[in-house]
């Protein structure tokens, strides 16, 4: 008879989690290892046009400049016009020269030749805009530049 | 000598420490996916020779300050641009072009090795529709390349190019490199940007 009565009186075994942390951490490592913290502090808006016909950009070799209204929180002290961005400031138009030599330091020398420079302009800016920062580049001769969209295309085949 | 046991360390919180730190990764993780429409300025030059140039080679697309579109004398949406330009390059109007498949028009290109596809814009014109339009543009050139390279090698040139770059191709990159050459010399993209006008 206790045979029976034991087994009436069991409880639901626990499910071992002593396995838990392993598994947690694993993903852990897996997210810190894909991680890439943003270097750039974003100081203009960045919604990036769609486009479907696209290359991809080789980061070694290139230089970002950011162009667009400025953000949010800054829209009070610097306004709505567009803005053009490189690294952590803002830079005007005629001081693109020297912050863009700066920017090209930081790559490694091989590499300093063959420099991309990668607009990332907001959907809304002026292409007038674009068209100075251009201006720029071909007197500065870094006239390999990759417009960055983002992915997909709005427009109805 | 009494031997104390050490005390187990209790780890039943490691799991929640760990959740934590997951979580602030999983947050800040942007997974960074750049790409775009690469393009090479012309380089500055002090006096440009003068080119000549027929008219009928050049398909003028201008972008106004109100993002209407103007492809060759005609109001156009942007979904019609492709179209266009596809049969712009294709037109083959000389005949020296054997591969052409357009109608042969004499008011329209003479051969791809002679389109010119020249984007005009305003200062005021929103870069979106200014990225659409070359988006629509690249695709024009792609899709002629894409039916070249299925004829002649029997691949598709916009995979084969992107799977050489991605490091993903399998097979003989060097030869195939030499087919990507050979295609693009079929259409080559001589897309010009013109600079932007004032706005009056």
């Amino acid at each position: 008879m206790s045979k029976f009565n034991k087994k009436k009186g069991g409880e639901l075994p626990a499910v071992n989690t002593a396995s838990l942390p392993d598994i947690v951490f694993m993903l852990l490592f897996f997210f810190m290892v894909v991680t890439v913290l943003r270097k750039d502090n974003m100081l203009v808006q960045q919604k990036l046009p769609k486009a479907d016909q696209v290359e991809k950009l080789k980061k070694d070799r290139s230089v970002f400049i950011y162009a667009g209204k400025p953000s949010s929180r800054y829209k009070e002290k610097f306004g709505t016009e567009g803005k053009i961005q490189i690294g952590d400031k803002y830079t005007d138009i005629n001081s693109l020269e020297f912050a863009l030599s700066e920017a090209r330091t930081k790559l490694i020398p091989e590499l300093q030749g063959k420099v991309v420079v990668g607009l990332k302009v907001d959907e809304q800016t002026n292409v007038g805009l674009l068209q100075d920062v251009k201006e720029k580049l071909r007197d500065l001769n870094m006239v390999k530049i990759i417009y960055i969209t983002a992915p997909g295309n709005d427009v109805q085949q | 000598m009494g031997r104390r046991a050490t005390p187990e360390v209790n780890a039943g919180s490691m799991a929640d420490i760990a959740f934590l730190l997951l979580i602030f990764f999983l947050v800040t993780t942007t997974i960074e996916k750049d790409k775009g429409i690469a393009r090479q300025l012309p380089p500055k030059q002090d006096e440009q020779p003068p080119v000549d140039i027929k008219e009928k080679n050049i398909f003028v697309v201008t972008v106004n300050k109100e993002d209407q579109i103007l492809a060759d004398n005609e109001l156009m949406d942007i979904q019609d641009i492709r179209q266009a330009a596809i049969s712009f390059l294709d037109n083959g109007g000389d005949g020296s072009c054997n591969y052409c498949k357009g109608e042969k028009d004499p008011t329209s290109s003479d051969n791809p090795e002679k389109a010119i596809i020249t984007v005009k814009s305003d200062r005021e014109t929103s870069y979106k529709t200014y990225i659409q339009v070359q988006n629509e543009l690249v695709a024009a050139y792609n899709f002629l390349r894409n039916r070249e390279s299925e004829r002649l090698f029997g691949f598709e040139f916009t995979k084969v190019k992107s799977a050489i770059a991605t490091g993903d191709f399998k097979g003989n990159e060097e030869r195939a490199q030499a087919k990507l050459k050979e295609i693009q010399a079929l259409f080559p993209m001589k897309l010009s940007e013109a600079e932007a006008k004032k706005s009056q």
